[in-house]
């Protein structure tokens, strides 16, 4: 019998179809997010909103994934941007081929932000590098305070937590409070935006912030001066 | 449920790695698998199992190397299991720590017959 070292990730294919994309995003200057959350936690009413909200001459796309149906890119699609289905048919998470072969319906178009929604899951979601600039967990005040603990992959890996819904606060036994404190537990560097997509409360801020993140990443383009900020 | 699709990962693996040594039998393949790194081992194993029944792997057994969360203390260097979530420094309390070890899903080896 003779061991033979291998040393190398079990993802190991994922993750070099992720670092071209990667690579690929850096050279187009494409900002890229990975939307990760529970099913039901707002992920699709979220991006509507922000994308409502965006400068009409931002060159943004979506590509949302969902086990079955095209329901979400429908509904996003209204908004008037790129929006592409991916149904995995039974997988529980976008992989890297699957964003580089949905990608290849828009070759040859710059985007300046690439917004990915994740199949709804906080598990499988997180081992999955898509080439995305930060993964971003949504989390519902009518979830458990005590999520990220219970999932600490999916708070660990993200750079922002979106605290939503929050207009259900007075109806809902959900301790804000600790739910930061939770995620900071897990990840004390996370940002945390609380928003709610019903009333528009903390939709300002978060919008404030992305225009900040898409200047940063192209700072010839002035995302932050183009004053459709909404109230 | 993406352990499935990891089971395949690490046979796609080990397949190449067997192919680099001709005449060679693969006959246990090991892993090392992080507390943080969103896999289940129970489930993994299942998996596992499951797939390399009735294929040319077949026999080929399962080793994982489970590795707990730890930290690193960026001001007095101390390592140290991370417990109940409590990331803090236990030597000096300092809230300044690093990650550096919990996160692993690597193939760590592979075990050749003649």
């Amino acid at each position: 019998m003779e061991r033979v070292a291998v040393e190398k990730k079990v993802l190991n294919e994922n993750d070099r179809v992720a670092a071209e994309l990667r690579q690929r995003f850096a050279e187009q200057g494409t900002l890229v997010f990975n939307f990760i959350s529970s099913p039901g936690s707002g992920k699709t009413l979220f991006l509507e909103r922000m994308l409502e909200a965006l400068p009409r001459d931002t060159r943004v796309a979506v590509l949302t994934g969902d086990v079955q149906t095209d329901n979400d890119a429908r509904r996003l699609a209204r908004v008037g941007f790129p929006v592409q289905q991916i149904t995995t048919a039974g997988a529980c998470h976008l992989d890297a081929r699957m964003i580089n072969r949905a990608l290849a319906a828009w070759a040859g178009q710059r985007f300046d932000l690439l917004l990915i929604e994740n199949v709804g899951n906080l598990v499988c979601p997180t081992s999955y590098d898509l080439g995305e600039e930060r993964k971003i967990v949504l989390l519902s005040v009518t979830e458990g305070e005590d999520k990220p603990l219970k999932y600490p992959g999916a708070f660990f890996k993200s750079k922002v937590m979106i605290l939503n819904k929050t207009d259900l606060l007075p109806y809902v036994p959900f301790d804000i409070r600790a739910a930061r404190e939770n995620a900071r537990r897990i990840n004390p560097n996370i940002e945390i935006f609380e928003t709610s997509c019903t009333t528009g409360e903390g939709l300002q801020s978060w919008n404030a912030w992305l225009r900040l993140q898409l200047e940063l990443n192209a700072p010839s383009r002035p995302f932050a001066g183009a004053g459709v900020l909404q109230s | 449920m993406h352990e499935m699709g990891i089971a395949g990962s690490v046979l796609d693996a080990v397949r190449i790695e067997a192919g680099r040594y001709p005449g060679s039998r693969p006959a246990r393949v090991g892993l090392r698998v992080g507390e943080w790194s969103g896999v289940d081992r129970e489930s993994l194993r299942f998996c596992f199992e499951a797939l390399v029944t009735e294929t040319d792997l077949a026999g080929l057994q399962l080793e994982i190397d489970y590795r707990e969360r730890r930290n690193a203390c960026e001001r007095c260097g101390a390592e140290f299991a991370v417990l109940n979530y409590e990331t803090r420094c236990p030597e000096c309390r300092s809230e300044a720590t690093r990650v550096i070890g919990g996160t692993e899903l690597d193939i760590a080896f592979v075990e050749l017959e003649e």
